[in-house]
């Protein structure tokens, strides 16, 4: 009898231990680094949790919470594998992984894979939970209720109903944040006479101060320091590469937000050319600047520099490069450095970039007004 | 013979055909890119022949050109999903059945841009037959034994944030003692690694030329000195594995798509066309060297005294690995991505438009004898094992016997 009373005891006692365990397992998953660093202890530390049953999903995958994206993998693939069994045994508690999907101060990359598991194991549920995705602060779980909004969107163009594959249409742009996405209902919605306004969209900055040319001969002017490097003197004349180089307003007015230095300074090679603009935050804040260029660039936030890449004619995509940075409250001094190299085919020609800020969801930052 | 003598060496027969049961295990292995040394030939007594059919397919998820790699009764293939190929895969299939052994689902922490014919899972996994190691145009690279336990990442671009190429990166591996050889080559932050397969910790790291290099190292045996090729547009470098270090260096350029190949004590190098080297212990030499014999994106294969290279155009050109003399020419349904790889006189190369062909080599001007239409874009080389040949899509594996 006594058994009976101790045995619940006994089992709660059990699982305390387990999740005690686990949590030494997930901090050695939490520790690893760069170059390596934390592996060794990391390998048994995936064994020991790759054991444990469904019970243990969530707190797997809140050890995912602030983690870096090593030990986001290594703590993804245990969860996968404690999944798998789950599934297999039919244990998997959704109920616990819609709770840890919905709270949304837990990180978007556990919160992808809850609802990852949450469709492989209920499909019917997940289709449930889809439109409550609309406005997650995760991009890629908007992508399912907007894929939705494009199906009914279709299904209503197709039932003549153009007025609410409009309205649909436009439900999905303010939502969508991939550029495939997005592509796709603003074209759509320009078919239908709708206005789309990409660069707000994207937060494009499309107002720049550029100069140009300075050398960039043997691509030796990546790493030389010009004039606008040291001051920002949109008066200023300095000698450039066959000419002076001078500031001149650049109003981009491209769907995606292209600063094209061939427009103000023709399609030169081997030189060198700045853009300079000034972005007000309401705030301090974190956020990213997104950078697609495909000639050699720097990029310098409020003097600090950035990132720098030397690569050229490689290719160019949106979102080719994104750039954690802190922005202070009020004006924030952005300037570009964009190389133009020596090569002469006719996929070589574009010297240019286009750069948006944006948080970590890829919704555009509005800039103070 | 006495009962006390008889049980020894019923143990002795039994271990010896064990031991030879072992061996041609392991010699059906195909362990890495062009398989045995990175040669493009099967070790393997038992070869697939001239005629081979569907034997069983498996669906895969998402975008890849990597070679499927075999490990005893275990196929292993990488690929990437999602709108940005983000999820990267690692997949074990049973040879037998084409069953799913096990999967692992890992997020690229490197970059995934690529240009559209090439993907993120481009470059072929290895192993050291108890690791099996992926990696991938984003930079990450995954260890995990023969069951699927992790046992180590990387993600080298998040290391070195410079080291990626928006072109798409595709060196694939190699593991030699203990070190796994991974290229990094780019026009930025270009480097080459021996990386320690216990712990997947650096041994070595030697900076390499800062341009797009899509070939992979060679296993080079001469002068009783075990080493490893890099090869660049700046020629072909050969280092020790365990540290790095340079030991002989061929600077007269070399192609960064096709990999040379190594044969017999000879280095056939993708150089100004063909460029036969003999490396002994410290130095180079060039034998000969054919400047018409121009492979065009497949590697180029050595079987016996013979060289065969397919050209940009879809021609299998053989010519004699005495001298680069051409000996005869034969087109195939090209073009091609794949390289060829070969088992007995019979070569097998995949062309993009789904065909796959077996050519023997052994009639008069080389014939292809068969041919099966996957009917599915193929950019991978092949793999063969046990008598048979694995191939893949974006979308499929196929094993073909």
């Amino acid at each position: 009898m006594k058994l009976r009373f101790l045995l619940p005891l006994i089992l709660l006692g059990s699982a305390s231990v387990l999740r005690a365990d686990l949590s030494s397992s997930i901090e050695k998953l939490r520790a690893v680094d760069r170059e390596g660093k934390g592996n060794a202890e990391a390998t048994e530390a995936w064994k020991e949790i790759a054991k444990s049953d469904a019970a243990t999903l969530t707190q797997i995958l809140a050890g995912m919470n602030g983690a870096n994206p090593l030990a986001e993998n290594w703590l993804r693939t245990a969860a996968g594998v404690v999944a798998e069994k789950a599934v297999m045994g039919n244990g998997i508690s959704i109920d616990s992984l819609v709770a840890f999907l919905q709270d949304t101060k837990n990180a978007a990359a556990p919160r992808v894979l809850a609802f990852d598991l949450i469709r492989q194991s209920k499909p019917e549920m997940s289709e449930n939970l889809v439109m409550n995705l609309l406005a997650d602060p995760s991009s890629e779980l908007r992508r399912y209720p907007v894929t939705k909004l494009l199906e009914e969107g279709e299904a209503a163009l197709s039932a003549g109903k153009k007025d609410v594959a409009g309205d649909t249409y436009q439900k999905a742009l303010v939502a969508a944040r991939d550029e495939d996405q997005i592509k796709s209902i603003a074209k759509k919605l320009r078919e239908l006479g709708r206005t789309v306004d990409l660069p707000k969209h994207f937060g494009f900055l499309m107002n720049w101060q550029v100069i140009a040319p300075f050398t960039n001969v043997e691509r030796k002017g990546f790493d030389e320091v010009f004039p606008p490097e040291k001051e920002i003197n949109l008066k200023a004349s300095y000698p450039g590469k066959g000419s002076d180089a001078k500031w001149a307003p650049f109003e981009s007015k491209d769907d995606y937000g292209m600063i094209d230095f061939n427009k103000p300074f023709t399609m030169l090679k081997e030189v060198t050319g700045y853009a300079y603009t000034e972005f007000n935050s309401t705030e301090a804040l974190d956020a990213e600047i997104r950078i697609g260029c495909k000639n050699g660039w720097k990029v310098w936030l409020n003097g600090e520099l950035v990132f720098a890449r030397d690569e050229y004619h490689r290719g160019m995509k949106l979102d080719q490069y994104k750039l954690p940075v802190r922005l202070k409250k009020g004006a924030n001094k952005i300037l570009v450095k964009c190389c133009q190299n020596e090569q002469t085919e006719n996929w070589t020609v574009e010297w240019q970039f286009q750069m948006r800020i944006c948080d970590a969801t890829g919704t555009a930052i509005a800039e103070a007004k | 013979m006495t009962p006390s003598l008889f049980r020894p060496l019923t143990l002795l027969v039994a271990g010896i055909s064990a031991l030879g049961i072992f061996s041609s295990a392991l010699a059906a292995d195909w362990l890495q890119f062009r398989g045995p040394n990175g040669a493009g030939i099967s070790a393997d007594s038992k070869a697939p022949g001239p005629q081979v059919k569907v034997a069983w397919t498996a669906d895969l998820p998402g975008r890849g050109l990597s070679s499927p790699i075999v490990v005893g009764d275990k196929v292993f293939v990488t690929c990437a999903s999602g709108p940005e190929q983000q999820s990267l895969h690692v997949f074990c299939f049973d040879a037998k059945t084409g069953k799913t052994v096990w999967e692992r689902v890992l997020r690229a922490t490197g970059r995934t841009m690529t240009q559209s014919k090439t993907c993120v899972a481009a470059p072929t996994p290895c192993s050291d037959g108890k690791l099996v190691f992926a990696h991938y145009s984003s930079n990450d690279l995954f260890a995990f034994d023969l069951d699927g336990n992790l046992q180590w990442l990387r993600g080298l671009t998040y290391d070195y944030s410079n080291a990626s190429n928006s072109l798409g990166m595709a060196q694939s591996l190699s593991v030699i003692d203990g070190t796994l050889v991974v290229q990094s080559e780019n026009d930025s932050e270009s480097f080459a690694a021996g990386i320690d397969t216990a712990t997947g910790v650096n041994k070595w790291k030697i900076d390499r030329p800062k341009a797009a290099n899509w070939t992979t190292a060679l296993h080079v045996k001469a002068g009783g000195k075990q080493l490893v090729t890099l090869q660049s547009s700046k020629g072909i470098l050969g280092i020790d594995p365990n540290t790095g270090k340079e030991v002989w260096n061929y600077a007269d350029g070399a192609s960064t798509i096709p990999s040379s190949t190594f044969n017999d004590g000879v280095i056939y190098a993708v150089s100004h066309g063909i460029t036969a080297l003999q490396p002994d212990g410290n130095s180079i030499s060039q034998l000969w060297r054919n400047e018409k014999l121009n492979p065009g994106t497949a590697s180029p294969l050595v079987i016996g005294g013979a060289i065969y290279a397919v050209n940009g155009a879809g021609v299998l050109i053989r010519a004699s690995a005495k001298n680069g003399d051409e000996v005869w020419k034969l087109r195939l349904k090209g073009p091609f991505s794949g390289s060829p790889v070969a088992a007995g006189q019979y070569i097998y190369i995949a062309g993009e438009r789904g065909d796959f062909q077996v050519v023997d080599t052994t009639t008069k001007e080389g014939s292809i004898v068969s041919t099966v239409e996957l009917k599915e874009t193929i950019l991978c080389t092949p793999a063969i094992s046990n008598g048979a040949v694995y191939v893949r899509s974006d979308g499929k594996l196929w094993k073909l016997e």
